[in-house]
């Protein structure tokens, strides 16, 4: 644990030229200290300087959410702090998705994240959903007390390919299996991952209903993603 | 009498150095801990509440069955038993599309418990989160403050003998209903939940035992404690660290342990004799007030009786 929290990314490595290096170190600050004013303007600035803007998500935010997302794990960090932080992100990201949807870019994947029928909990949910963001997904928030209908729908409609369930309660995460369940049957089961979170739910919990992944907290909700696009 | 107003009970919640000591409270702490109840959504559910189903608005629709889950305390030896009253606040009610019925569930919650109370316990009314977050401006503190404001007076109203304000995650939110409690001129209860960072000892939050602890003292809460999180063994070094850093007594909730879910029904792993177990060591640890939450049943309550002693 305590190495993971001194790591930190080389930015030399990432550009040859001096002022635009200044400037990414700055807009990686910004993001981990949770400056939405100051990433936005930076971003813009990259922008305009003619800074590739895939280069701006893959070297300089999602480095900078990681080191947000360490910093978490090495309790340096809590929710608040995350909170801010995916703001900042999602304040550059608004600039660079323009930019990056007119080229034929796509985002890393489309998740449809909701919490289960029966449950209307919304913090836990709504915290993995700006992160994913953040990580650079294209994030479908489906709500709370969501039908398995819905995320069928998503699936089917959106090309959802991550399934992300979310349960506060013992008497609704039972839900989470109903889902999946209905999700074979529409069909629709090989062609997404399902990953589940929330208070009660465990890793043995997840391989008894038969979901693909759980992580405990928001920032491993995002590793685990990533990890499930690895072919 | 109304107890709330009993001069004992202001002695003991007097803060420990804040003057000579009552006789009566010297008496009264040396009967430490008052045992509270335990959990009441795994009872209610034990008794057909449905999954996903909003536990309050049983008040009003099988008040037979709730009365029992109360009654059940107070035959186990709780000595204050809480209230089905955790999410009836007008923010949680309007997603169950009951907000005219908040005045009716608060009230009727508090009579059923009064009922079962008779002249054996006490109902302190328990006030849950809004289950929005501050941060994200999902509410307001204004907000907040109207929906705790409103619910308070009406538990109030309904004759509660207290207010327990608890399983709050964020600090702020803690301190608005705190305020908004406080109006009631009743002793208000405020517990925390800590079960994050590596060592399962800070809020959702971020906050240590301590800060919540000068927080909500500064707030003007009563009695000042922890609920639900983790498994009972984590809260003894929470409860020694609140009490080392308040004047408050301390109110202590544990949960028996994390579930697992075997056959679709959540299934906790820790006895009640285990979890009664830790009882002395909470009460050197400070503990005032001992009870459980999530998980916890009548029988845990009879065996941290016995414990208690």
């Amino acid at each position: 644990m305590t190495k993971l929290c001194l790591v930190r990314v080389d930015l030399n490595r990432l550009q040859p030229h001096a002022n635009v290096m200044l400037e990414l170190k700055q807009l990686y600050d910004a993001v981990v200290e949770g400056d939405a004013q100051v990433s936005r303007a930076l971003t813009a600035q990259a922008i305009a300087e003619g800074v590739d803007p895939l280069k701006l998500v893959n070297e300089c935010l999602v480095p900078a959410m990681d080191d947000v997302g360490r910093r978490f794990q090495c309790n340096e960090y809590f929710v608040p702090e995350l909170l801010i932080s995916a703001r900042a992100m999602k304040s550059s990201l608004e600039l660079i998705r323009p930019l990056l949807a007119a080229r034929g870019d796509k985002p890393l994947a489309c998740v449809a994240i909701g919490t289960v029928k029966g449950d209307l909990h919304d913090i836990g949910k709504n915290l993995v959903a700006s992160l994913l963001e953040g990580g650079g997904f294209e994030v479908i928030d489906l709500g709370v007390n969501v039908a398995p209908e819905k995320f069928i729908a998503t699936v089917k409609e959106k090309n959802a390919t991550i399934v992300a369930l979310s349960a506060l309660l013992t008497t609704t995460m039972p839900a989470m299996k109903t889902t999946i369940e209905a999700l074979k049957q529409a069909g629709v089961r090989e062609k997404v991952k399902v990953l589940v979170g929330g208070a009660p739910i465990t890793q043995k919990y997840a391989e008894e209903i038969g979901a693909d992944g759980y992580s405990e907290n928001a920032v491993g909700a995002v590793a685990l993603a990533k990890r499930t696009l690895a072919p | 009498m109304q107890w709330g107003r009993s001069p004992w009970l202001k002695e003991l919640l007097r803060p420990k150095g804040a003057s000579t000591m009552h006789p009566h409270v010297e008496q009264l702490l040396a009967r430490v801990p008052i045992i509270t109840d335990g959990a009441w959504g795994t009872q209610l559910q034990a008794r057909g509440l449905g999954m996903g189903e909003f536990p309050d608005l049983w008040n009003l629709t099988h008040p037979d069955r709730v009365t029992q889950v109360a009654r059940a305390y107070v035959e186990a030896g709780s000595q204050i038993i809480l209230t089905n009253t955790f999410g009836a606040n007008r923010i949680r009610l309007s997603q169950e599309a009951a907000t005219e019925k908040l005045d009716d569930i608060n009230r009727r919650g508090v009579e059923i418990s009064l009922a079962a109370a008779g002249a054996i316990a006490r109902v302190f009314a328990s006030i849950g989160p809004s289950g929005k977050m501050l941060l994200s401006g999902d509410t307001s503190a204004e907000e907040l403050q109207n929906a705790f404001g409103e619910q308070a007076r009406a538990l109030a109203k309904a004759g509660a003998h207290g207010l327990v304000i608890e399983t709050m995650s964020d600090l702020e939110e803690a301190r608005l209903a705190v305020a908004a409690a406080r109006e009631t001129g009743l002793p208000v209860v405020a517990c925390m939940v800590f079960d994050s960072g590596k060592d399962k000892d800070r809020t959702m939050m971020g906050q240590t035992p301590e800060q919540a602890a000068a927080a909500l003292t500064e707030a003007g809460a009563d009695v000042i404690g922890a609920n639900c999180g983790q498994g009972i063994s984590g809260f003894v070094s929470i409860c020694r660290r609140l009490h080392a850093a308040t004047g408050r007594p301390i109110w202590i909730k544990a949960n028996a342990g994390l579930p697992t879910v075997v056959e679709g029904q959540p299934l906790y792993h820790v006895t009640p004799e285990e979890f009664a177990g830790f009882v002395p060591e909470l009460v050197t640890a400070g503990a005032s007030f001992i009870g459980g939450c999530c998980g916890t049943s009548p029988e845990f309550i009879r065996a941290v009786v016995t414990k208690a002693v």
